[in-house]
């Protein structure tokens, strides 16, 4: 056979390589890069003219603010404390930002290895938890009593998601065990109970819970309006959370649970010690990813009637006043949750790769 | 006598002896104060109310009701608008998920730049938040006066948008759906059966469907009206042709938008998933770049997302009930309402609970069925 001669090799290094293959592989990919590329800067460059340049930012400047022109931030400036604080006393507004901050900082803590402990990230959300209520109701240290009906705004949203993970992380947990009982009674009611609640719509659950509970349990035990919908809130997260970290545990060789009882550890320290360290480690992805799920569902209580971010966003543009600057309002309040949502997503997602990177 | 509580076995009996009558003890103290409470209120339990008229109209329904229908009936037409609003939120989110998931594993740069951006941008919002906004940038459009012409057929204003109506009733529409459904499921049996009137499948169910159409439009009519209604500018409202609320397009539109950045998610992990030994292997087979795609890349990606899909289907027929805050009367609108007006809140609960575990559970078993006919086939199945 004649020995062919073989052209050299192509070099795909190098940016030009690079923009061959990413931007222009063939003449219907260049057509593309081109057509959409131009539409990107297009919307790029409007975004930006609305948003920045062509922006009106104080309220002085309120008169220069015109339909189809670029955005009114003075709307920020006129109601941002409404949208951020809801019905909150004016003078302890601090308090409210401080609350908040406590619980960012809490969040960011317990992103932090050091803290990932059966006792210590409890320890820390039930520190950050109580410090957060402690601020906002107030009625120690001076601080004048706040009641919950005028907590309202940013701090809401936080303090109903804070709740919800404090209540609804042990609730999962037993859940979770429950399911896996080997006691048959057991597990089909807690079996019952998850399959039931994940398929019903949040806002049913809630709606329940502010609306026919008071039906059902004795005057006694209602309680305020909130703690119930905060509850049924954690109960509903606990149901998912639950089939998580089932999950969880069920990537556990069994063999670790007999080892363990075999050395004579009773239930309990072989939950906490052996089972659900492991099962949290496995099921660190799910869980963030709920959690973002339930931080952008406490928009919902909206709908049964309490003031956080999004009702008090709706409510800044839901008088005269301000009725036309809805797009910057919205905008507002949508980059808040994204701050918060795409903060947590991004955890969660370096979160995965390192998970990926140890068991390469 | 404490000893016996010791052993295993005791104690699981008494752990469970005392959860079962906790919670048989709780159910049953619920239904007590629930009777009890009734009695206070004078209210009769029962669904007889189901018969009473309800005195409250609803914006939007696909049957015929008023103020005066019954509340079988306002329910009943909840309930289609879920579905109704569900179902095509659900194929529009699809559509939208597959061309963003595609365009975030192509090679192009640009596009992937596109795809990321629209997943970040709208899954990192709340749903309402963006039912909210659509909601308010469709009602702050000009009034009919000034509405924005389409074509010159439709019209689009702050009152919805209005475009020119056949002269079919709502029934008329399920005989069709309901019969287009049975002539493509007939032609994808009988195209898929491989026999030599297999070809003939398609054409055939086109021609059947054309029928039908006419026989409805033939029989179906009001004598002598016309056969197209146009919208018209009386006053300050449209008169005649077909209107789309404000409130349904835009929870559709929210729907769409927001559960095509899920799918689109879901989409590409589907591809990504497909192992690239495969697809070499049937390079090295001869296959070409659309028989790769045909039979071996697109049933692959599909096994992979169907559990995902099947998930999110179900979270976003969910998700429907956020349509009550800007007041698209869906089945929870209609029976929160029931309950305030009527009182009769166990009922009413046992009522939407119930809708909802058929209509999820409905989704669940075609989903498993689609699952179980896609699922790789091995020997000994």
């Amino acid at each position: 056979m004649a020995q062919a001669t073989l052209a050299p090799p192509v070099v795909d290094r190098g940016p030009l390589a690079w923009a061959r293959r990413r931007l222009f592989s063939s003449w219907l990919d260049g057509l593309v890069t081109l057509g959409f590329g131009a539409f990107v800067l297009w919307v790029f460059f409007k975004t930006l003219d609305w948003a920045v340049l062509g922006a009106v930012w104080s309220l002085e400047d309120k008169e220069l603010c015109v339909a189809g022109g670029g955005a009114c931030w003075s709307v920020i400036e006129a109601r941002g404390r409404l949208i951020l604080f809801g019905l909150y006393p004016f003078e302890q507004h601090w308090r409210s930002t401080l609350a908040c901050l406590v619980i960012v900082l809490t969040m960011g803590l317990s992103c932090v290895p050091r803290f990932w402990g059966v006792r210590r990230l409890p320890l820390l959300w039930l520190a950050g938890f109580g410090s957060f209520l402690l601020l906002m109701y107030g009625g120690v240290l001076g601080l004048s009593v706040v009641t919950t009906e005028q907590w309202g705004g940013l701090s809401l949203t936080v303090l109903i998601f804070a709740a919800v993970v404090v209540i609804g992380m042990p609730l999962s947990v037993l859940l979770a065990l429950a399911r896996r009982s080997d006691m048959p009674v057991i597990s089909r009611v807690a079996g019952g109970i998850i399959d039931v609640v994940r398929s019903l719509p949040l806002l049913t659950v809630l709606f329940a819970a502010a609306v026919v509970v008071p039906f059902v349990v004795p005057d006694w035990a209602q309680g305020d309006k909130l703690v119930r919908v905060i509850l049924a809130f954690a109960v509903f997260f606990a149901c998912y959370q639950a089939e998580i970290i089932r999950a969880g545990l069920q990537s556990i060789p069994p063999g670790q649970e007999e080892a363990a009882a075999a050395l004579g550890m009773k239930y309990w320290r072989r939950v906490i010690e052996i089972l659900l360290p492991q099962a949290f480690r496995a099921s660190l992805p799910a869980t963030i990813n709920q959690f973002v799920i339930t931080f952008k569902e406490t928009s919902i209580v909206t709908i049964i009637g309490f003031f956080e971010i999004m009702a008090s966003g709706n409510a800044a543009v839901g008088t005269g006043d301000w009725a036309g600057q809805y797009i910057e309002v919205y905008v507002f309040v949508g980059a808040i949750y994204f701050c918060f949502v795409f903060g947590l997503s991004r955890y969660g997602a370096y979160l995965e790769r390192r998970a990926r990177l140890g068991q390469a | 006598m404490l000893g016996i509580l010791r052993t295993h076995k005791a104690r699981a009996w008494l752990y469970q002896g005392l959860a079962l009558a906790a919670t048989l003890g709780l159910a049953l103290s619920f239904v007590l104060i629930a009777r009890q409470n009734l009695l206070d209120q004078g209210i009769a339990t029962g669904f007889g109310f189901l018969e009473r008229s309800t005195g409250w109209p609803i914006n939007f329904a696909l049957i015929e009701v008023s103020d005066r229908s019954p509340y079988w009936r306002m329910l009943t037409a909840g309930l289609l608008n879920t579905l109704l609003v569900g179902l095509l939120g659900l194929a529009s989110a699809t559509l939208v998920g597959v061309v963003i998931g595609l365009i975030r594993i192509s090679s192009n740069l640009v596009l992937n730049v596109i795809g990321a951006t629209y997943v970040e941008v709208f899954r990192n919002v709340p749903l309402i938040l963006q039912a909210f906004f659509w909601y308010a940038i469709l009602t702050h459009l000009p009034s009919p006066r000034r509405a924005i012409p389409l074509l010159d057929i439709g019209f689009l204003s702050n009152r919805g948008l209005v475009l020119p109506a056949l002269d079919i009733s709502a029934a008329d529409v399920f005989l069709l759906a309901a019969g287009a459904a049975l002539i493509f499921y007939g032609a994808a049996r009988l195209g898929g059966a491989g026999t030599p009137a297999s070809r003939w499948a398609w054409p055939l169910a086109l021609a059947a469907l054309a029928a039908l159409f006419a026989l409805l439009l033939l029989t179906g009519r009001t004598p002598d009206a016309p056969l197209m209604t146009l919208p018209e500018l009386r006053g300050l409202r449209f008169v005649g042709g077909f209107e789309i609320k404000p409130e349904f397009t835009a929870l559709l539109i929210a729907i769409t938008v927001f559960g095509g950045a899920y799918i689109g998610e879901i989409v590409r992990g589907g591809f990504l998933s497909v192992d690239k030994g495969r697809i070499e292997a049937a390079r090295a087979l001869g296959l070409k770049g659309f028989q790769i795609n045909r039979f071996v890349r697109i049933p692959l990606a599909l096994r992979a997302m169907l559990p995902a899909l099947a998930n999110q289907y179900v979270w976003l027929m969910k998700a429907t009930t956020i349509g009550i805050a800007i007041g698209f009367p869906d089945y929870f609108m209609v029976v929160s309402t029931s309950i305030n007006q009527s009182g009769q809140t166990m009922e009413l609960m046992a009522l939407l609970m119930g809708g909802f575990l058929l209509v999820n559970y409905s989704i669940g078993f075609v989903m498993n069925r689609v699952n179980a006919r896609l699922a790789i086939k091995d020997r000994a199945g």
